[in-house]
């Protein structure tokens, strides 16, 4: 018992060390650091995505990181690995809100991890600003720390059953991987799908990685116009290939968790022709984004994957807001957070602005179709069709 | 329809459901045959089986940037790859078994289990972080090879493409290679002889450490055949891809009786064929109520049915007497 407690008071002796020590380094410099964390997963199946919301915030970082230096401020980036799994994202941002420096997070990919760890964020107002989460949740709780950068799932599921109809598909089967993200926006596509008259002839959940061959009999037997895949691509991917070397010769289509480069590495020519929504169109399709594109493949030497052109354009926005809460010389987290409602940018994926949940004003949506089974030739996928639609009105 | 809908699937779902249970098979035997000569569960083997996968992707996409793949016939490739799968992952077993199991093999029974755990967790991080420094990935794709995908009509809703063929004739073969093995060959008599009684196999002169590897080596051979064939038939693989499939053909192997040969041939069938119907029937025949994704809750409610009226799994035998 004595030996415990003698543990427990040395590790807290060492603890208050290191929180007296910290900030006084810092102060060392100038007024102190500010650092911008990042969340997303950098290991694992998904992590050409989540390296890419990395990286647009780095080279924002760099890139406008100029005024607030001239103020005295040290502006870094922490990079957290959430590894797409919610329980990762909540360990993180514990550890996030205890680092006093951390003024705004970028993140994450995965919607079901983004809701959990922005609850985390909140007990401290600490902004999450997201590049990539669509699910209507997201922003639904209403949290004044969280804001998001790219459209939702509710619209985006919409713009794909609206899309589907207009393909001349009168049948349709729904698969989702039974995630916060896939299988909302399964739900939504579902939904409108039925309320515009296409026939859903099997909605159905999985979570298996590999073997698809027993899900896909019945869906070969039922012969749908078109199959819809609420998902991720490391998982549709698979699924989309076996279902084409079965010898289904239905129309694929998918969410934005399709869009990687990465669903053509690994399905290959099956994908040819695929049609996949998104709420982040390529750089291709943004006016302002082709020296983005040109600095990033300069810095990194490889193409900004989907959502990368979001985190820059949310990591500004954080910035932005980090200088006007500076201007009193003192930085807090809820000033922050307060800011980030009032920024109006002009950003490389267009005009943002917030309205009071922290949805996008004006998002835009995409139709897009795979062009080449070559990954590298991701970029060249047509886009078919393009909008910009506001949140949908509050209901109730 | 429906009627006509649930028949007529049905052969494609038995097709489905025996390669996937050949697979499960193949795991299954490197799971029963350590069991039987040294009763504990070698849960490494999930990565000596994705093991062999990972060798297998890596000769072919050397192959395939070479320029040679589709070059050569694809049936002497194929030999080419699971020869090359089951000899890395039968070393691969060796030495696994000479490093964290031969050194605990007098400590308590739990203690190699919690050895094999740590093995297993090892590897997986291993091979994760050599293939994100050599190739950059984490998930590999098998190469297509466009012959192996040609699909044979047997009728109008059925057809069976050439690499489930070769799934179920590559493992067919290699069961029955097996088979005969353990039980017309002497080695294959020793082998029996340690599971039965080891201090009195040495006692007639078998040399039970080196039996012991070769246990090892011939499980190892079937997990990297097995990763092989899965690369082939599922296409896309990662690190942690061996987890699942280790654990149903751990199952498997309970489900036809730990320790017995024959059993784990069974046991992975079944649960393989249980499967496949779970996932393609259950929604069908519940209106969607039950999708899928229940499959896995399916096939193991079965599972635990047959193991309360037979507790000793489908063909196990009474617990033999251990030294």
């Amino acid at each position: 018992m004595t030996r415990t407690l003698r543990i427990v008071s040395i590790l807290l002796l060492a603890a208050a060390v290191a929180v007296v020590t910290v900030p006084m380094a810092g102060d060392a410099q100038g007024k102190g650091t500010i650092k911008v964390a990042t969340q997303s997963p950098l290991s694992g199946g998904q992590a050409a995505l989540g390296e890419g919301i990395k990286l647009g915030a780095q080279l924002a970082i760099d890139k406008l990181k100029g005024p607030l230096e001239k103020a005295g401020w040290k502006v870094e980036l922490v990079p957290f690995d959430d590894q797409a799994k919610p329980d990762v994202g909540v360990a993180n941002a514990k550890n996030i809100i205890a680092d006093k420096d951390i003024m705004v997070v970028i993140g994450h990919l995965n919607s079901g991890v983004a809701i959990p760890s922005s609850e985390v964020y909140k007990e401290q107002t600490l902004a999450m600003i997201s590049p990539a989460n669509t699910n209507p949740t997201v922003t639904d709780r209403k949290l004044p720390n969280v804001s998001r950068v790219c459209g939702r799932d509710d619209v985006q599921g919409v713009v794909g059953s609206e899309f589907a109809k207009g393909q001349n598909a009168k049948s349709v089967y729904v698969i989702h991987d039974k995630t916060a993200y896939g299988q909302g926006i399964a739900d939504f596509f579902k939904a409108d799908a039925e309320k515009k008259g296409l026939k859903v002839i099997g909605f159905e959940g999985t979570e298996e990685k590999s073997n698809f061959d027993p899900i896909l009999t019945p869906i070969k037997a039922k012969n749908p116009d078109l199959i819809y895949f609420g998902g991720i691509y490391d998982q549709g991917a698979p699924f989309f290939k076996q279902a084409r070397e079965k010898g289904l010769k239905s129309k694929f289509m998918g969410p934005d968790g399709m869009d990687s480069s990465d669903l053509t590495k690994i399905a290959g020519k099956a994908v040819v022709g695929m049609y996949y929504t998104s709420a982040a169109g390529p750089a291709s399709a943004l006016p302002k984004a082709k020296s983005f594109v040109d600095e990033f493949k300069k810095k990194f030497s490889k193409n900004p994957e989907p959502y990368a052109a979001e985190a820059y354009d949310a990591t500004a926005i954080a910035l932005k807001a980090v200088e006007a809460a500076a201007k009193s010389g003192k930085v807090t987290r809820e000033d922050v957070s307060a800011q980030i409602r009032k920024v109006k940018h002009s950003g490389i994926t267009g005009d943002i602005e917030f309205d009071g949940k922290g949805d996008r004003k004006k998002a835009l949506y995409f139709v897009l179709q795979v062009a080449n089974e070559d990954p590298t030739k991701w970029g060249d996928n047509k886009i078919v069709k393009q909008l910009t639609i506001a949140p949908p009105a509050e209901k109730k | 329809m429906d009627v006509e809908l649930l028949i007529g699937i049905l052969p494609q779902v038995v097709i489905d459901g025996l390669i996937l249970g050949f697979m499960y098979a193949l795991i299954a035997l490197g799971y029963t045959m350590v069991y039987g000569v040294l009763e504990f569960i070698n849960f490494a083997h999930s990565e000596v089986f994705i093991f062999g996968a990972f060798v297998g992707v890596e000769i072919m996409l050397g192959l395939k940037s070479a320029g040679v793949l589709e070059r050569f016939p694809w049936i002497l490739v194929l030999v080419v790859v699971l020869l090359a799968g089951m000899l890395a992952s039968a070393l691969l077993a060796f030495t696994i078994e000479r490093v964290a199991y031969r050194p605990l093999r007098h400590a308590p029974r739990l203690i190699p289990l919690i050895s094999a755990i740590g093995v297993s967790f090892f590897l997986q991080d291993v091979i994760r972080l050599t293939e994100s420094i050599w190739r950059n990935a984490f998930n590999l794709v098998y190469p297509t090879i466009e012959s192996l995908n040609v699909r044979l009509e047997i009728t109008e809703t059925i057809d069976v493409s050439i690499k489930s063929l070769v799934v179920i004739v590559a493992a067919l073969l290699m069961l029955w290679a097996l088979h005969a093995l353990v039980n017309r060959t002497k080695v294959g008599t020793a082998i029996r002889a340690v599971a039965e009684d080891q201090a009195a196999a040495s006692l007639m002169g078998i040399n039970v450490n080196r039996i012991i590897s070769l246990t090892f080596v011939i499980g190892g051979a079937m997990g990297g055949a097995a990763g092989v064939l899965f690369g082939v038939q599922y296409g896309l693989i990662n690190p942690y891809t061996g987890f699942i499939p280790g654990l149903k053909a751990f199952t498997a192997a309970v489900l036809g009786g730990i320790g017995n040969i024959p059993g784990a041939m069974l046991g992975g069938l079944v649960l393989g064929l249980l499967e496949a119907f779970a996932a393609s029937y259950l929604s069908l025949l519940t209106g969607g109520a039950f999708g899928a994704e229940y499959k896995d809750i399916f096939a193991f409610s079965i599972l635990i049915l047959i193991l309360i009226f037979r507790p000793k799994g489908l063909l196990g035998e009474v617990v033999r007497e251990r030294a």
